[in-house]
């Protein structure tokens, strides 16, 4: 599902340049629940945003759903991320102004859907993360949460190939976490890939695989079940 | 333009944003709002000058006389002279067909009387022509006519007010009216849009005038109109011509200015209207700035708007959002907001110009209206401004990297 071959990334700072990305390779396979782990600066945000056609690489062959990323202007980008990537973020990332079902629905306005269409399909994700009777209350109406569970509907309602979370759980409580991660695993268990950044250990613990960054190089990639056999 | 789904998002940005929105629509409303009262108020100004001027005709050339200031052939200077029948016999006869309408003025100080009521007027001693040429309006009766300055009957025209003072609500057309002491008959009753003082004259036949006043030739002063079909560069000549025939005839010489004067209303005419068409541009400008200035307050409001919409713009293009939908989700917003807020702006002020009416006429300002195109082009430009004004922030915010506007927290 997404492959990474030699990913190199620096941003110029001043005169200088700052390598972030130092020739990653990483092959997720689809169906995989994957966990990026490293402390900050270790370069697993710019990777997640290399992944995600926030940003782009500047050496190396990423190919997503088997097609290589390249000469990728905005426009192609948007496209591409509205039909295969759903993101989760650790802000939630909500419009403060339109209510959880607009919130949900909103993904499928770019992807060119009639309103009714739309209204009928975010009901459905809506519901699918227990919060249809939510689904019109605007956010600052939810708990942290109940937003992060509308950030996932909103993730899922394309039905995308691959879900990106940066950090979900990174602005909940525990119980509120486990919950959250709980979601995840089962949107994975229904057969979608999901990928997810944190420096948290137990989130981590809760993926099938870990992939630990420091210092822009991939120092160990372990499935859990293996560690949990050693 | 017409994708329904945009203008649901629209509605609902606008709705969901109303300070953000009502800051917008009223800096656009106010300064198209200035632009149209001034642009109004500078073509009452000129419609001031228009009335000034249309009280006599515009192709009139004045005659009159003074003392010479040069001697000349023989002739000291300090003499005064005197135009008579005579001359404006001759300025006819040389003229001929370039004139439209002539008449001679002879002015006379009189104690009007009518029974008890009495007061002092001017008489106008005048040829039947001299009607067209004041553009007096005859309200009841008839003006002096040709059988009058032939037969030198003693009748009278008089003007409104002079009815009204020394007649009260009496009806005075067919009555009698002592002037000096002799009784004229009053055949015509006018009004004159030259206002009061016009209305306080009277008008004789200019045979009588003389024969009552020591059975001279003399006249005061000649005014003609020229045939407008000899253009004004003719009118011009004509002009220099009549200057020259006169000053030939009473022995001026040619660079006495003060002994023969002939004037024209048509320079004048000219000379006030650019005056008035020159205000009119300078107040253009000013409602030009005014727009200019509206439209920097737009796009500064523009510019918060994307800025506070970053991180919603982010989320948006990391959700699917393509830079072009983005650039025509604002500028949609954009030139709504403007569009709307602006004729709501020249609404108000055609409402406030209809209040104004004659109310500022006392300070030159008469009937400020704008008309229909002033309207159009304003609506035109201002959706242009909605357009420049949201382009550039919409641009930019096109150009805001999904990273960038979801890393600021």
């Amino acid at each position: 599902m997404i492959k990474i071959k030699n990913l190199h990334k620096s941003y110029p700072m001043g005169k200088e340049s700052l390598h972030v990305l130092k020739g990653l390779d990483l092959h997720i396979k689809e169906g995989e629940f994957v966990s990026i782990m490293g402390s900050s600066g270790s370069g697993k945000s710019t990777l997640l945003n290399i992944v995600g056609l926030l940003d782009i690489h500047d050496e190396g062959e990423y190919y997503l759903n088997g097609q290589l990323i390249e000469k990728l202007d905005e426009k192609k980008a948007a496209v591409l991320r509205n039909k295969f990537l759903g993101f989760v973020f650790q802000s939630f990332n909500l419009i403060t102004y339109k209510t959880a079902l607009e919130n949900v629905a909103m993904p499928l306005y770019y992807k060119g859907i009639n309103r009714k269409e739309r209204q009928k399909i975010a009901l459905e994700y809506l519901d699918k993360v227990d919060l249809k009777d939510w689904a019109n209350h605007l956010p600052s109406e939810l708990s942290g949460g109940q937003k992060q569970r509308v950030a996932i509907a909103r993730a899922l309602v394309t039905q995308p190939k691959v879900v990106l979370a940066d950090e979900p759980t990174g602005a909940l409580d525990s119980t509120t976490s486990s919950s959250v991660m709980d979601l995840l695993k089962e949107i994975n268990k229904e057969g979608m890939t999901v990928f997810v950044i944190t420096h948290e250990e137990e989130i981590a613990a809760g993926t099938d695989r870990i992939v630990r960054l420091k210092d822009g190089v991939i120092i160990s990639d372990i499935k859990t079940k293996e560690l949990q056999k050693a | 333009m017409f994708d329904l789904g945009r203008w649901q998002e629209i509605f609902q940005s606008i709705g969901k944003n109303k300070l953000r929105t009502f800051l917008g629509a009223f800096t656009v409303a106010l300064g198209i709002f200035i632009f149209t009262v001034l642009f109004g108020m500078g073509n009452g100004l000129k419609n001031t000058f228009d009335k000034f001027f249309s009280d006599d005709a515009t192709n009139t050339i004045f005659i009159f006389t003074g003392t010479t200031t040069k001697a000349y052939k023989g002739y000291k200077e300090g003499r005064r002279i005197q135009l008579e029948n005579e001359d404006l016999e001759l300025l006819l006869k040389k003229m001929d067909d370039k004139v439209e309408y002539f008449t001679a003025r002879i002015y006379k100080g009189v104690q009007a009387k009518n029974k008890n009521e009495s007061g002092s007027y001017t008489v106008r001693a005048v040829h039947p022509q001299h009607q067209f040429l004041e553009k007096t309006i005859i309200d009841q009766g008839k003006f002096i006519d040709e059988n009058d300055v032939k037969n030198k009957t003693r009748v009278v025209v008089i003007g409104r007010l002079v009815e009204q003072d020394l007649f009260k609500n009496e009806n005075a057309l067919g009555k009698f009216i002592e002037l000096n002491g002799l009784a004229y008959k009053v055949v015509g009753i006018f009004s004159d849009a030259g206002g009061d003082n016009e209305e306080r004259l009277i008008y004789a036949p200019v045979s009588t005038i003389q024969l009552i006043y020591k059975n001279t030739e003399d006249i005061d002063q000649i005014n003609l109109s020229f045939n407008r079909a000899i253009g004004s560069a003719g009118a011009k000549k004509m002009v220099n011509d009549i200057t020259k025939i006169l000053k030939e005839k009473h022995f001026v010489a040619r660079d006495d200015r003060s002994a023969i004067r002939v004037r024209s209303v048509f320079d004048d005419y000219e000379q006030n209207m650019q005056f008035a068409g020159m205000l009119q541009l300078i107040v253009l400008w000013i409602g030009i700035g005014t727009l200019f200035a509206g439209a920097i307050s737009i796009g500064n409001i523009m510019v918060f708007v994307v800025k506070e919409r970053t991180k919603e713009l982010g989320i948006r293009k990391a959700l699917g959002a393509t830079p072009g939908s983005i650039v025509g989700l604002i500028l949609q917003e954009s030139i709504f907001i403007t569009a709307i807020a602006g004729y709501i702006g020249i609404l108000i002020a055609v409402f406030a110009l209809n209040g104004i009416g004659n109310n500022l006429e006392d300070y030159f300002i008469t009937n400020p209206q704008v008309n229909q195109s002033t309207i159009v082009w304003a609506t035109i430009i201002l959706i242009l401004v909605g357009a420049i004004a949201g382009y550039v922030p919409a641009r930019r915010a096109a150009k805001i990297k999904p990273v960038v506007a979801l890393a600021d927290d």
